[in-house]
């Protein structure tokens, strides 16, 4: 076997767009994703009863169902009830639901990790329940969680590879339109891989950067 | 297009579980077996050997299991060996597998306490000797709950098999939907059978957690 | 000849050099308690009586035979030195019975009928024969320190190093553990202490070692040292802690 790269060359523009396109559609599924999940694990914390069970049972079926089926079932199963969505629709709200559900539970263990004490503190201090969730509990929650959570935005921007099979033009979608031109089919696959890599990488070391920045001082070093 | 009923269509997609059911399996004892060799060699006094392992696993973690998928499949091909979409996926999914796993056990020996290992030193027991009979006994009752929740990722991850032509329970459900034009009937009972694999799982997974949680530390 | 000669023992973490060259000999059956402030080297001297940390220069000769990592096996070390550390690191999943028979079988390749009966005698020992099928979290702070005496004493080390061996226990547990360490010496065991139980130092104890910023500042018979300390830093030292 001799591996040849200079074959892809000529489609430097199309993996550009194709990188463009699978960061695009993970910061859009990050952001929405998350902020889904801060809304979820307050209801399921605070919400009654059937709200709770009823998102109990969002996350468990999407914790234990594979991403590509969701994807399939949203892409071409809900046309059959009216709900036509083009293909990076139906790639961003799967990415996003999945998101939503593992950080969901991801945030769920960091207020739980928060010791009673906080709560009973700023109880006794008069705060609300609302103000002490934002300004007692989020922080150092955001704190206990911040590895696991960013790392689970990375598991979703590498997960997002199966988004081509519904024909959104993501990395994936250009390595196999490369490797449908020029038949080098493991040269193709394997600089597109290690494109992610470099995401994968590029992203944790941003997440750091973030972290350090935002949640800061001197838990912030502890990241 | 009508010959199929909803019958047909269910009894499809079990015998097709049967596929996912055996790549998981294998999958999962075959990255079990690589997974714990490569924990052993990364508990290893050569740091060359130790970033070896830890370079392995970055690049199983750091990229999609679809192109890893892909990688094996069409890199044997490139060697010239004719290469089957079970074997490409058995391939990919016990490395896969092991890395993750690795990953995990090797989280679970380094939960274990330095004292252990100093104490189990002074009363003269060397390194293989320390790993076989204080920590790794130690370590494997802490590493069976998250050992069993990966398995659940293991049997989402068969999932994509189904991209490179191996008809497992995906495959079949995108089959049966080109056949029948059912979309929302068929894939919503692929994701059921998932899920009566995987839910399980879960919830076993969830409740060692709590119990090895409430027995402490014994 | 001394059981244990250390002879301008050096050891620096990185730029910080803990251990200045330590001389140091210690004969059989002395009891020998080594204080100082923390951070003056006391316990990373212990530790490197047993090549728990590996020195950087000098001389450890231990029965006669020099310490050093490429010669010396942790079985062969297990032979002349034992060590009970301040947090007890008895193995959790194994019973009290079990963590005293481990070493022996393992490393000595005793019969476990054999190593039960010794086991049972060292428990023994320590007062806790009937805590041989317990387990470890079953049993107070100076219960497990005494298993772990219990531990190390089956396989009949020369000398017992002991780091800081009740700093971790409840005050109204000190005096069993302490108890077993006295009978141990009126039975001629070489014991090497980091303490800070002057009480036991001054009763108990032949010697005592006075470190300070890595060196041995004073040294010399108990009861005289700690009644009449020499040098300003014991003198402060004394009245800090008393």
């Amino acid at each position: 076997m001799t591996l040849d790269f200079s074959t892809l060359l000529p489609y430097t523009d199309e993996l550009v767009m194709g990188l463009l396109v699978t960061v695009m559609i993970t910061v859009a599924a990050t952001l929405l994703g998350i902020a889904a999940a801060c809304a979820l694990v307050w209801f399921k914390l605070n919400g009654a009863t059937p709200l709770r069970v009823m998102i109990q049972t969002y996350i468990e079926l999407l914790r234990n169902t594979p991403f590509i089926v969701q994807l399939f079932f949203i892409f071409f199963g809900l046309p059959a009830l009216g709900v036509t969505l083009a293909a990076w629709q139906a790639a961003l709200i799967a990415m996003t639901l999945n998101l939503a559900a593992y950080s969901t539970e991801i945030l769920r263990a960091g207020v739980e990790a928060i010791p009673r004490g906080q709560f009973e503190a700023a109880r006794v201090l008069g705060l609300s329940r609302r103000q002490t969730w934002r300004h007692v509990v989020l922080v150092p929650a955001m704190r206990n969680i911040y590895p696991a959570l960013t790392n689970q935005c990375i598991i979703v921007m590498l997960g997002s590879a199966v988004i081509s099979q519904i024909s959104v033009n993501d990395l994936t979608w250009v390595a196999n339109f490369i490797a449908s031109r020029n038949f080098r089919n493991f040269e193709a696959y394997l600089v597109v891989t290690l494109i992610y890599l470099a995401l994968a990488v590029g992203m944790r070391q941003l997440f750091r950067l973030a972290g350090w920045y935002w949640l800061g001082g001197r838990q912030g070093r502890a990241l | 297009m009508t010959d199929f009923t909803l019958w047909d269509i269910v009894r499809n997609l079990l015998l097709a579980m049967r596929w996912t059911v055996a790549l998981s399996l294998i999958a999962f004892a075959g990255g079990g077996l690589v997974g714990l060799a490569l924990t052993v060699l990364r508990l290893s006094p050569a740091a060359w050997v130790r970033r070896l392992v830890a370079l392995y696993i970055e690049l199983f973690q750091g990229t999609p299991l679809l192109m890893q998928l892909f990688l094996a499949y069409f890199g044997v091909a490139a060697l010239g060996v004719d290469i089957s979409a079970w074997t490409a996926a058995t391939i990919a999914l016990v490395l896969f597998t092991s890395a993750f796993l690795c990953d995990i056990w090797h989280g679970c020996v380094r939960a274990i306490p330095v004292g252990q290992w100093q104490a189990a030193r002074v009363l003269g027991l060397d390194r293989l000797r320390t790993l076989r009979h204080v920590v790794l006994p130690q370590a494997l009752r802490i590493a069976i709950a998250p050992t069993v929740g990966f398995s659940v990722q293991v049997i989402k991850g068969t999932a994509l098999a189904s991209v490179i032509g191996f008809a497992e329970l995906t495959r079949t459900g995108t089959m049966l939907n080109n056949a029948t034009f059912q979309p929302f009937t068929i894939f919503a009972f692929v994701a059921l059978g998932y899920f009566l694999l995987c839910y399980p799982l879960s919830l076993y997974a969830r409740y060692l957690e709590k119990r090895l949680n409430v027995a402490g530390s014994r | 000849m001394s059981l244990v000669r250390v002879d301008a023992l050096h050891k620096s973490f990185g730029n910080n050099e803990v251990l200045k060259g330590i001389d140091l000999s210690i004969e059989a059956g002395e009891v020998v308690s080594i204080i100082g402030r923390s951070g003056s080297g006391k316990s990373t001297l212990l530790r490197c009586l047993n090549q728990l940390e590996s020195h950087d220069s000098g001389v450890i000769e231990i029965n006669g035979r020099t310490l050093d990592a490429t010669t010396m096996t942790p079985a062969r070390l297990s032979e002349e030195v034992g060590m009970v550390f301040q947090n007890f690191n008895l193995f959790p999943h194994k019973t009290v019975g079990e963590n005293v028979m481990l070493a022996p079988m393992v490393v000595r390749g005793e019969r476990e009928r054999d190593a039960a009966r010794r086991a049972r005698k060292e428990l023994e020992r320590v007062g806790l024969a009937e805590k041989f099928d317990a387990w470890p979290e079953q049993l107070s702070g100076g219960q497990q320190q005494r298993v772990a005496i219990a531990r190390a004493l089956a396989l009949s080390p020369r000398v017992l190093l002991c780091d800081e061996i009740t700093s971790a226990l409840d005050p109204e547990l000190v005096g069993d553990v302490l108890r077993v360490l006295e009978q141990l010496a009126s039975e001629g065991m070489t014991l090497i202490l980091v303490t800070h139980e002057m009480g036991f130092a001054r009763d108990v104890g032949n010697r005592v070692v006075f470190m300070h910023q890595g060196r041995i500042h004073e040294q010399g018979d108990a009861k005289t040292l700690l009644s009449e300390p020499q040098t300003p830093e014991l003198q402060q030292f004394i009245s800090a802690v008393l």
